[in-house]
């Protein structure tokens, strides 16, 4: 089995403010991490490749030359490869240009290791942009079924049997190969980086895909060219306070003491 | 931030920061319970030894890292931070294979020792008795040869790991008659019949498990005598030399962990308008505290660094011992102090942290049989 994981290195929201003037996100000092979602994939990546060892794990990022510190991370996690695609023109991509550029580069990895990916395991979304679009517009873009908000998976004779998060209930769901799965948060935490794998990661060459590896890109759709989003305006939510939480079973009790609320907040 | 090793490399601080992230998740939120039980936690322990952190010290060719002094001690640094007992057990337990290439142990035990350490054993250095802690030769386990294999009779009392080990290094008399000449060391294991007495109920370090170890006609191979038969002593000595050293670095942890809060403390503590580190008498106590770990970190990576270069530590190591050991003391007392009538209270950690510190300055041999060491190596001195 062959499994390409696409992880995005993102600024700790935890640790991040807003400026309240300018609305923009106060970068400096904020520390950058794999997408939490992200690390998620790679962890039932990492699954899959515990029960067959013969499992194959590259992780891709696309992003500028800091981002190899995300795949880094991934290689002391568990990837055996890494790869980032970086380049001037892929700068200001939304998220339909960076997933036809990143279903190129899937076609471009494969080509250099000689492999065909059976399953390409993304996070469900970023924690920075929060779109959850790239996982399956990449499937749409490579012509692959999908399978979005995995908590965890198999492999099976037919291919992939994901359990998939819903509202009320999980369903489980069967996928042909090759496929995308996006991640959501498991009930397990991902395993912890080793020792070994660190150092073998500080010493790991990550190949930097740009611009002239892919001649026959179409140049209309990468880039600030390639992307229908723009932004109009960026503001902070105002946040509502007070509220009140009635809780009981669903009925007509529950009915009358919503409406005794309500009356007695004069609002009916 | 009470600062960290600055001279690392790159490496070492990325391996020391993988550590911390480690503990800081799975060790720091439960600290103030196990404080209590006197648990120590397996879970957390095997988590680090998932991640390699176990038996870093082991040569690369016996399976191990082969990590340095200075490259353990900064992850040790970043485990002691959050619970020194932890770090302590957690670092003894699997740290014991530089007596082995000491004594000059057959490859076989080498490779047997490591091979156990590598897939989960827990070690223990069985020396101290009930009357013999600073005056270590008079301890009256004994071991007798009896064809292949050696009888060994004795109790090991306040036993680091005692409860939790399955390999006891163990110190015995093969001849009285010779004096501290007579001391060997044999590698016995819990299935040779080693039992445990009662585990300790002490005043701080209570993370780490400390326990009477009792052998009662335990039969080891006679393969599993560690080099000479009469030179244990000399091989303890030469341990303990370097373990002065080493074992430090869970003090200068509570030191700067002790640091820490009181820092943080005097900057959001107000007393007549102002944060307290506003204030002169307090302010030049946080100075002088800082200086004292400062100086403790230095005089800890210099001897380490010694160590690493197989160069003799002298009176390096009993005086790296005693001024550690009596910063993370004198740290901690001043860092309830600064949290006033809240650091004596057990809601916050300082308390926990000065009955923690109080060990270092007894066991390693007391300060005293240090300063003790010390001169005499003085007198000797040319």
């Amino acid at each position: 089995m062959n499994i390409l994981v696409c992880v995005k290195q993102v600024p700790d929201t935890t640790e991040i403010k807003i400026d309240p003037v300018t609305n923009t996100l106060i970068r400096a000092g904020v520390p950058s991490i794999v997408n939490p979602f992200d690390g998620y994939a790679l962890e039932a990546a990492a699954r899959v490749k515990d029960k067959d060892p013969d499992t194959r794990i590259v992780a891709v990022s696309m992003g500028p030359e800091q981002a190899k510190a995300a795949l880094k991370e991934c290689l002391s996690i568990a990837a055996d490869k890494a790869y980032l695609v970086s380049g001037r023109r892929f700068g200001g991509s939304d998220t339909l240009a960076t997933s036809y550029i990143l279903s190129r580069a899937v076609r471009k990895i494969e080509e250099l290791e000689g492999i065909q990916f059976d399953a390409i395991f993304c996070g469900k979304q970023a924690i920075d942009g929060d779109t959850a679009q790239v996982g399956p517009e990449m499937a749409e873009h490579l012509g692959y079924p999908q399978v979005t908000c995995g908590l965890e998976c198999r492999v099976t004779n037919e291919g992939l049997e994901v359990i998939r998060e819903g509202e009320n209930y999980n369903t489980r769901v069967a996928v042909s190969l090759p496929c995308v799965v996006t991640f959501t948060k498991p009930s397990w935490d991902p395993r912890y980086p080793s020792i070994k794998r660190r150092m073998a990661a500080n010493r790991a060459d990550i190949p930097v895909l740009c611009e002239n590896d892919f001649p026959d890109m179409d140049d209309g759709r990468i880039g600030l060219k390639g992307s229908p989003t723009h932004v109009k305006r960026t503001f902070v939510p105002q946040r509502k306070t007070g509220g009140i939480k009635l809780e009981g079973e669903p009925g007509a009790d529950l009915a009358k003491k919503l409406y005794k609320a309500l009356n007695n907040a004069a609002v009916i | 931030m009470s600062g960290k090793n600055l001279l690392l490399t790159e490496e070492q601080r990325e391996l020391a920061e993988m550590a911390a992230q480690i503990v800081n998740t799975e060790l720091a939120p439960r600290v103030a319970d196990l404080d209590r039980t006197g648990e120590f936690p397996m879970d957390v322990m095997e988590i680090l030894r998932n991640s390699g952190f176990y038996g870093m010290g082991i040569p690369e060719q016996y399976g191990g890292l082969g990590f340095d002094n200075t490259t353990q001690m900064a992850i040790y640094e970043e485990i002691a931070r959050v619970d020194a007992g932890f770090s302590f057990n957690f670092a003894l337990a699997s740290g014991e294979f530089g007596i082995l290439e000491d004594a000059g142990a057959s490859e076989e035990l080498k490779k047997y020792y490591a091979d156990k350490i590598l897939s989960g054993s827990v070690c223990s250095f069985c020396l101290t008795e009930s009357q013999a802690g600073s005056d270590a030769s008079n301890i009256s386990t004994t071991a007798v040869r009896e064809g292949d294999e050696y009888v060994i009779n004795g109790t090991k009392c306040f036993i680091t790991n005692g409860a939790l080990a399955d390999l006891f290094m163990v110190f015995a008399y093969t001849d009285k008659s010779k004096g501290a000449k007579g001391i060997s060391l044999f590698l016995a294991e819990k299935e040779d019949g080693v039992k445990i007495g009662k585990t300790e109920d002490k005043m701080g370090l209570k993370l780490s498990v400390t326990s009477e170890v009792i052998f009662d006609d335990v039969r080891v191979p006679a393969s599993r005598l560690i080099g000479q038969e009469g030179r244990g002593f000399i091989y303890a000595m030469h341990a303990l030399e370097k373990a002065r050293i080493t074992s430090m670095i869970h003090a200068l942890g509570i030191a700067e962990h002790a640091m820490d809060i009181a820092l943080d403390y005097a900057k959001v503590r107000v007393t007549f308008g102002k944060p307290i580190i506003k204030h002169q008498g307090l302010a030049f106590l946080l100075a002088d505290m800082q200086k004292r770990v400062d100086a403790a970190r230095a005089m800890l990576y210099y001897s380490a660094a010694v160590l690493d270069r197989g160069l003799a530590v002298g009176t390096l190591s009993p005086s790296t011992k005693i001024f550690v050991s009596e910063t993370a003391m004198s740290v901690t007392t001043d860092a309830v102090q600064v949290l006033g009538g809240y650091g004596y209270m057990k809601e916050y950690p300082v308390e926990k942290l000065m009955r923690d510190a109080k060990v270092f300055s007894i066991f390693e041999g007391t300060n005293q049989i240090n300063l003790m060491v010390s001169s005499g190596i003085l007198e000797h001195m040319k």
